[in-house]
């Protein structure tokens, strides 16, 4: 299975230093630990896990915005080094979760979509326009909103002007980090379908970043799970679904709350206690949440067991495959 | 009212508007519900329906300039519209309790758990502090959370999101009320913290035989906990009915419209476009012209130009407003 990657993190590390109080030092917190994922071109890889477990940390050590701490991020094949802030932001956007706070209140709609234009000076000025207009019509806004302001526009035109201002340097990757959990279910399913089209028309690389897994279900080919700073389950989208491996996975899925009046509130089994990221657990980072943990779990840190396409970090596939 | 069910809340065409300079804004344009002791009541809808405003009106909690009306709001066979503002307060938090969305926002920052969840009780049940921390402390073991007694002295910050909501819970549990209103009461949790919020709310709810008004926009949360379901949308009911009913035959186009804009999983095929209601919701200011809904509605005709005077009813307490018979508004599904 050859697929050229349009980017790639190799055992990339992000550790914070965190401030314990007065005179009381500072400690280790290992937001993203030793993740390898790869994006192939052309495809839609989902990342799910809570808040907290290091996905956003992820998604903007992939935009250049934050240095690892240790790794590789590769661009085509090629090492971040080698390449500039700017260059990188040509190739890879970032749509936000919250359209409400990610534009300019006090700008013109037409100028926000054209800043990354003005920055990285393309074109002709006398071009910009055009080029504002095209990509309004790409993501079905009327022209005319072109002199709006945001205030002036609902949350779901919002984010079309978002994913406009995304595209206009034409990149090859969008990195969505939940592009519509701030939105109406309506409106969500517009802008998903949206998200699709241009996939198809511009030939696309999504990473999609969220916490419904029934819309990484919908989008992803592949899908990679993360717990406390760790990628714990990788696999094709089909298979993740059908037969997940670890036990975190078959948690978070099993707390998807499908439109069904004839099933109850699952019970997740899961504790309640998110584990503190400065302090995590010994072993496996989910044993205290574990419904299946056994005296292993609490000693050692499973490795990662690859069958095929399909990757997880957990004891009781090494049971089971040793 | 109905003597085989204990009916706690019972309203009858309940009306919020607000004066704009535009002209009046009607954000909620007369809808009626009721709901009975352990029993839970779904209300929802789109941001703009109107949905908050219907739990801030019964809790008398509208913003000042807002006009409540209504032929009536029946509490505990008492009607509630007249009463004064301390009476009010007397009823607010005591018989009726309130859990809002943002467990951050809704938690005095600068007070510890122990004085936000006695403050109501001292207030309002008995002035003896111990009493106060013993139910408290009760309280804190019900909703999950382990070694109450030191989170007693904590303060929100120190406490996670899925902690924060419960202590909320607590709070509002803290005198013992007959009416829970729940105000998306897990939009700003994690999925599997979610579903551990909505199954303690159930469990809480058969506990302690209370009536719960749950207040959202996610339908999937609709269909696990709900007994009856409204659905709003521009200030008015377009579909009620019990939550099975509502959600295997839908018979509103915009109800049915939101159900095919969800993904679900080994349902929708991946990857295909997903159904839409496509424009946006109306503007609320001035009086009803018509369907609210037919400028989004695919099945629009002429004789929607007029709003019809009532809702069809149907056998099992499933109604719905619309000029359609069944059977046009139901065609879509098929395709």
């Amino acid at each position: 299975m050859k697929e050229e990657a349009a980017l790639e993190v190799v055992d990339v590390s992000c550790v914070f230093r965190v401030n314990q109080g007065f005179m009381k030092g500072t400690k280790a917190l290992h937001a993203v630990n030793g993740v390898s994922l790869k994006i192939p071109k052309g495809k839609v890889v989902g990342l799910v896990g809570e808040s907290g477990c290091g996905k956003s940390t992820l998604a903007n050590i992939l935009l250049g915005l934050q240095k690892p701490t240790s790794g590789n991020v590769l661009y085509s094949g090629s090492s971040a080094d080698s390449f500039s802030q700017r260059h990188i932001a040509r190739r890879i956007q970032p749509i936000f979760q919250d359209p409400y706070s990610s534009l300019n209140a006090t700008k013109s709609i037409k100028s926000i979509i054209s800043l990354p234009l003005r920055v990285h000076r393309v074109g002709a000025p006398a071009d910009w326009d055009r080029k504002v207009y095209e990509m309004l019509d790409l993501v079905g806004l009327p022209r005319r909103v072109a002199q709006s302001f945001p205030s002036q526009l609902s949350g779901g035109q919002r984010q079309r002007v978002a994913i406009a201002r995304a595209l206009i340097m034409r990149p090859e990757v969008i990195i969505c980090d939940e592009p519509t959990s701030a939105l109406d279910v309506s409106v969500q399913s517009q802008i998903l379908n949206l998200l699709q089209d241009l996939r198809q028309e511009l030939g696309l690389t999504y990473l999609m970043i969220s916490h419904n897994l029934a819309v990484v279900e919908h989008m992803a080919d592949r899908v990679a799970v993360m717990y406390l700073g760790r990628i714990v389950e990788e696999a094709d989208a089909a298979t993740l679904f059908r037969a997940p491996s670890h036990p975190y996975t078959k948690a978070l899925l099993s707390s998807v709350l499908t439109p069904d009046p004839h099933l109850g509130v699952p019970d997740t089994q899961l504790g309640t206690v998110f584990p503190n990221p400065i302090d995590p657990p010994s072993g496996c980072s989910f044993h205290p949440r574990c419904a299946a943990c056994m005296d292993i779990c609490r000693e050692q840190a499973p490795q990662p067991q690859i069958n095929g396409a399909h990757m997880a970090e957990c004891h009781l596939d090494t049971a089971a495959a040793g | 009212m109905s003597a085989e069910k204990d009916i706690v809340l019972d309203v009858q065409n309940l009306k919020v508007d607000i004066p704009v300079s535009a002209g009046m804004l009607h954000p909620v344009r007369g809808i009626s519900f009721s709901v009975a002791r352990g029993e839970t009541l779904c209300i929802v809808g789109e941001s703009g329906c109107g949905k908050s405003l219907t739990s801030l009106a019964l809790m008398g909690l509208l913003p000042k300039n807002a006009q409540r009306s209504a032929d009536r709001i029946n509490f505990l066979d008492q009607d509630i519209q007249n009463l004064k503002e301390r009476e009010m307060a007397r009823l607010r938090g005591v018989k009726m309790a309130m859990i809002f969305q943002e467990p951050m926002t809704s938690l005095n920052p600068s007070y510890t758990i122990s004085n936000q969840l006695e403050e109501v009780y001292l207030r309002h049940i008995s002035s003896n502090r111990a009493e106060a921390r013993e139910r408290a402390i009760f309280l804190l073991g019900k909703v999950g959370i382990s070694s109450a007694e030191s989170r007693l002295g904590q303060y929100p910050h120190q406490l996670s999101g899925g902690l924060r909501q419960r202590v909320m819970i607590a709070m509002a549990l803290m005198c013992g009320p007959d009416l829970i209103i729940a105000d998306e009461p897990t939009t700003a949790l994690d999925v599997t913290i979610q579903a551990q919020i909505l199954h303690l709310l159930a469990e809480l709810q058969a506990d302690f035989d209370m009536a719960m008004i749950l207040i959202t926009h996610d339908l999937g949360i609709v269909a696990r906990v709900a007994d009856k379901v409204q659905v709003m949308y521009a200030g008015l009911t377009v579909e009620e009915g019990p939550c099975e009913a509502v959600f295997d035959t839908p018979l509103h186009p915009y109800t049915s419209g939101l159900l095919r804009c969800i993904p679900v999983p080994g349902k929708t095929a991946p990857g295909q476009p997903l159904g839409t209601v496509p424009g946006i919701v109306p503007n609320m200011v001035g009086e009803l012209q018509g369907c609210m809904f037919r400028n989004r509605c695919e099945h629009a005709t002429d004789v929607c130009e007029t709003l019809p005077n009532s809702a069809t009813q149907l056998a099992n307490g499933h109604a719905f407003t619309c000029r359609l018979s069944p059977d046009a508004a139901t065609r879509s599904e098929g395709a």
